[in-house]
């Protein structure tokens, strides 16, 4: 509207357009309501003037009016709730053909990586009408993801991930905010998201980094560390097979079941002993300190790239041999 | 009055019961301990002012080029720590709760005046090491002290900031213990809990929250300072704790704590709306239960500060719903004050200014509540200047303005003085348009994206942030003013008199300024609050 | 109520309560309060630990077996012992018994300290098996970095605890010289039962700590 005096931030997301729908009912509502409660303060103040009551009506109050001023304000509430609670679910639930991007926050600045492999820094190519799903973790302090032409936020921690996701539907540069208070150079920890049309991002996308997708460079650190010698793609290996794991339930040692998300990867690289699977030993040692946040990412791309698109079917994944005398269990 | 005021000259009371500094540092009279907080705080006000003006002067420009960004985010830190813990916290409860409760109540003091007194020397100690901890380089936490950016990756003062709060809380806490009890034992014959003023039943409201949540803010800051200080792993990732669990602990102190900071500023406004329209306040009964409605939902909803933190979808929905609720009494609050004006006899007497202005600006901070109880709204305004505004008008615009107001009622009865009316006038209205001016853009500002806390922002931010700060400059013309009139007062204000609004309550029938044990002799209550029925319909002194 | 005894009332009575029954009636409520808040206090160090008990199970199992289970029930013991002596001792004051209630409270004391040495030495044990949080701190078996917040939380509450301990100590003990100088009657020992209540808060506490790091995990054991 006015570049120098912006009243409306940008509408760039389908989130945004059902966010304005609803904080424009807000303001409606509310501000009728104040509205009301200022005029009658002034009409009272004005028609009550002390020098034109000679004697003030003693109210002692009314059980209907308070009741009413109970209970429909409390009606109104709920719909403020309801309508919120739902596109806060939306805002939450990525739909499951996302296309995924990881990002990195770290003192003061944001990395972002491509499953094609493109590496940013404080800068995303997205496409427009893609709906995309960041993956999100810090290496020090709490950030927090905000893209006002989006209206979405979400604090990135370290030690765990978050996610955030969106549809684009309008090409065009737009700001990414640190949200969160994260030290000195704070507000200097923003970027931007570049919203492209398809042809351009294509363009973009053959244009940038060539060191190959970042599954494949998982799977060369995968074979460089060594984890291939117990996590073998067959059932004879000492750690569990990882082929089709990925987002799967798996069976602990303690008969718990968790789900195999990019969360309980991680923790299984770094700290091995957490949660052990149903049938192995606490035998890995951590990678805590010795793989970096991005090399994490990158491990995590690999093992979810491992659907069952290697020979060995999804449903060798359970450990084949759990209580033979060669696997005694922990203790 | 007038020959009240040679009787005055002569007569005991308690300013005048003793002189001498041993006779104020080691007084355990309720009311002397009022005047002490009273001068602490408004000094601490003044500094926490300094410190907000600084950061509108660096908000002018969008470049960050007035104060280097360390600099900065230390004076937003200490700004909000020196205002919440040591100004907006003990504001209402320490001054005018001090000195009121007992002589609403009918009782010579509070249950515990020694305790009174170790708990102002707590707020001192505290209030010396923040001071402290601002002169050797200050501490750049935020007022939130969000780990693991407080326990490994600050080097500031952080752990002194903390033990300050730490100790600063005990005197909160004390202070609520001691209400408590007062409000429980002390009550004078015939002041039966339906009888109590208004301002009783908030500040008793704000004493529970005082007594239930400090301590949980007290093991937090604790748990923050053994790890920062000693490297013992509870919070900090890298050290294999939970942030959020930080973020929980210290919520469920410090959303609660809004309520200690806004709660005794309704009743304040609950006293004075009232007394000039000279009727009693429309539907006690509920206006009453609303504060303990309050403080009681006011510990459910802490996670709503957390929704974009990362916690689970359905524990945001449960802290939403409860969010609204709490909204419920405080809508109440705002009906029954507006219904209080019908039909009433309206004086625009200074205290009624900042009443009513109390009302416009809570309700508007109250509204803005609305929007960021909603889970899908607050994911865009949360950790924006939304936020900033929202909370500067629940306790700017709100509390300050309602202490504002409770300063001007009860003067006359804390020093036996009249302020000049019509400069108390221009100050409220300097105060309200000030406010309003500083904080209405950042609405604005936030609703179109611009994050807290950032020390330099993108250009197109610049005019509304211009707009703000030049508010500011007159917000503090506005906060300047009652201080120089206040002291004016004390020499050549008008003797006051015992009630010089024709005001309700105990505490008007008494001398101004009371006597050291407050009554002359035990009174018995036979009336109920606020019988401006049986008072006369005309406030003796207009201004 | 005697003459004498009213004289002695009166003279304990504070300037700004009505009477005595009302100065009684605000120094024990004002106790009351005064323990929930440290109720909330402790509070907040029991949510950590049953937060972290559920997301590191495995590590909280295994800290609790590192756990002395002798020291920690002989001192449940102790410290149920001393709370005891304490009722003892407010039942005598209120009967006059100004002897026996000395009695009841050197030993309380007596109790306190024998709690304080066992807790001693249990720290001891912790700190040459490096299981004392910070660079020392050494752990062979799963998941150290937890079962370190383990042993952070088991010596932040405990320390917190002794704290208290130390405290009552000289709480009672102030109150065995008060009662030595002859200040409490039948008719005035306000302050004694508020000690009372303080100690048994702190005995409470423990009653609660002693399952949570002792019982818990020592049961997997079998």
């Amino acid at each position: 509207m006015f570049p120098n005096f912006p009243i409306w931030p940008v509408r760039a997301a389908t989130s945004a357009s059902n966010l304005d729908a609803l904080f424009i009912f807000l303001l409606l509502v509310t501000g009728t309501v104040t509205l009301m409660i200022f005029i009658l303060i002034t009409l009272f103040a004005l028609r009550y003037r002390h020098d034109l009551v000679d004697k003030p009506t003693p109210i002692l109050g009314s059980l209907a009016l308070e009741t009413t001023w109970s209970l429909v304000p409390f009606g109104i509430f709920l719909i403020f709730f309801v309508w919120g609670a739902v596109l806060y679910f939306q805002e939450r639930t990525a739909p499951p053909d996302s296309m995924e991007i990881y990002v990195v926050a770290k003192q003061w600045m944001w990395k972002l990586q491509h499953a094609d492999g493109q590496r940013e820094i404080n800068e995303l190519h997205v496409p427009v009408d893609r709906n995309v799903k960041l993956i999100m973790t810090s290496q020090d302090v709490i950030h927090s993801f905000f893209v006002p032409a989006f209206r979405l936020k979400q604090d990135v921690l370290p030690g765990r991930y978050t996610t955030l996701w969106f549809h684009a539907i309008r090409p065009g540069t737009y700001h990414l905010f640190c949200a969160e208070y994260c030290g000195t150079q704070h507000s200097g920890m923003i970027g931007s998201i570049v919203v492209m049309n398809p042809a351009a991002y294509e363009a973009w996308l053959s244009g940038g980094g060539g060191e190959g997708s970042l599954a494949s460079t998982g799977q060369k650190l995968f074979q460089q560390l060594g984890c291939g010698s117990c996590h073998r793609s067959d059932t004879q290996g000492r750690g569990p097979n990882l082929v089709g794991v990925f987002s799967k339930p798996v069976l602990l040692e303690d008969g718990r079941t968790v789900v195999a998300d990019e969360n309980y990867v991680r923790e299984s690289i770094l700290n091995p002993g957490a949660k052990i699977v149903a049938g192995f030993k606490n035998i890995m040692p951590s990678f805590q300190g010795v793989v970096n946040e991005e090399q994490l990412l990158s491990l995590i791309a690999y093992v979810k790239s491992l659907q069952g698109s290697q020979q060995a079917e999804p449903v060798s994944n359970r450990p084949a041999v759990p209580n033979t005398s060669a696997q005694p269990r922990v203790k | 009055m007038a020959t009240a005021s040679a009787i005055t000259a002569e007569r005991e009371h308690y300013l005048n019961a003793d002189y001498g500094f041993r006779s104020w540092l080691l007084t355990t009279d309720h009311k002397r301990i009022a005047l002490l907080y009273l001068i602490t705080i408004t000094f601490f006000f003044f500094v926490g002012g300094f410190f907000a003006l600084l950061i509108r002067l660096e908000l002018l420009t969008p470049q960050g080029d007035l104060v280097q960004a360390d600099t900065y985010n230390k004076l937003f830190s200490m700004h909000g720590q020196v205002m919440i813990f040591f100004f907006l916290l003990p504001a209402v409860p320490a001054v005018l709760g001090n000195f009121l409760v007992p002589m609403m109540i009918g009782a010579k003091d509070l249950a515990f005046p020694r305790i009174n007194l170790l708990s102002w020397y707590l707020f001192i100690i505290g209030g010396g090491l923040m001071l402290y901890t601002m002169l050797t380089g200050g501490v750049d936490t935020g007022w939130t002290f969000y780990v693991p950016l407080s326990t490994a990756y600050l080097g500031t003062h952080v752990v002194l900031a903390a033990v300050s709060i730490f100790i600063a809380g005990f005197s909160s806490i004390l202070t609520g213990l001691n209400f408590i009890v007062t409000i429980h034992r002390m009550r004078a014959p015939g002041m039966t809990w339906g009888r109590m003023p208004l301002f009783l039943w908030s500040n008793y409201a704000t004493s529970i929250i005082q007594v239930l949540g400090t301590p949980v803010l007290a093991i937090t800051l604790a748990l923050v300072g053994l790890e920062r200080m000693f490297h013992l792993g509870v919070f900090n990732p890298q050290l294999g704790g939970d942030p959020l669990l930080f973020q929980h602990l210290f919520w469920f102190y410090s959303h609660p704590a809004v309520y200690i900071m806004i709660l005794p500023g309704m009743g304040v406004v609950s006293e004075i709306i009232p007394c000039f329209s000279r009727k009693r306040v429309f539907g006690y009964e509920f206006v009453a239960l609303a504060s303990i409605g309050i403080a009681v939902l006011g510990f459910l909803v802490w996670a709503h500060h957390m929704f974009v933190a990362g916690i689970s979808v359905y524990s945001a929905m449960v802290f939403s719903f409860f969010s609204y609720l709490v909204a419920v009494p405080s809508a109440i609050k705002v009906f029954n004050w507006t219904a209080t004006m019908y039909k009433g006899k309206i004086y625009y007497s200074t205290p009624m200014l900042y009443a009513m202005g109390f009302i416009g600006l809570f309700t508007m901070g109250g509204m803005t509540g609305l929007f960021l109880a909603s889970l899908g709204v607050d994911v865009h305004v949360t950790d924006t200047y939304f936020i900033v505004a929202h909370f500067h008008y629940i306790m700017v615009g709100g509390m300050v303005m309602a202490y504002l107001a409770g300063m001007h009622f009860w003067w006359p009865k804390i020093t036996g003085r009249m302020y000049p009316e019509s400069w108390g006038k221009l100050a409220a209205m300097t105060i309200f348009i000030g406010f309003n001016l500083t904080f209405f853009p950042q609405f604005i500002l936030g609703w179109t994206g611009m994050p807290r806390r950032y020390h330099a922002y993108t250009p197109e931010f610049q005019v509304l942030n211009v707009l703000s700060t030049a508010g500011s400059t007159v917000l503090a013309v506005g906060y300047l003013l009652p201080m120089v009139y206040f002291l004016w007062s004390l020499r050549y204000g008008k003797e006051a008199g015992d009630n010089p609004w024709g005001a309700a309550g105990l505490e008007w029938k008494t001398a101004s300024p009371p006597p050291t044990y407050n009554f002359e002799e035990t009174p018995v209550v036979t009336w109920e609050a606020y019988n401006y029925d049986d008072l006369p319909k005309e406030v003796p002194v207009v201004g | 109520m005697s003459d004498s005894s009213e004289a002695l009332a009166t003279h304990e009575l504070r300037h700004h309560f009505e009477n005595m029954e009302q100065q009684r009636g605000a120094s024990s409520m004002g106790m009351w309060v005064f323990l929930i808040t440290e109720i909330m206090f402790f509070g907040g160090m029991f949510m950590a630990y049953l937060a972290y008990r559920y997301e590191y199970f495995l590590a909280w199992q295994e800290g609790s077996q590192h756990m002395n289970f002798w020291i920690g029930t002989v001192n449940t013991a102790v410290l149920i012992c001393s709370s005891l002596t304490m009722v003892l001792a407010v039942l005598a004051i209120q009967q006059g018994r100004r002897r026996l209630t000395s009695i009841m409270l050197a030993v309380t004391i007596c109790f306190a300290i024998a709690f304080m040495v066992l807790k001693g030495m249990e720290y001891h044990e912790h700190w040459l098996a490096h299981e004392f949080p910070g660079p020392a701190f050494h752990f062979a078996g799963i998941d150290p970095r937890h079962v370190e917040m383990f042993f952070v939380l088991y010596f932040v509450m405990t320390g917190f605890h002794a704290l208290h301990v130390l405290i009552g100590i000289g709480l009672v003990s102030t109150m065995l010289y008060m009662n030595e100088r002859g200040h409490f009657s039948a008719d005035y020992h306000n302050p004694i039962e508020n000690t009372g209540l303080y100690w048994h808060f702190v005995d409470l506490i423990w009653i609660y700590l002693y399952p949570l790091l002792y019982l818990i995990g020592h049961h997997h054991v079998g």
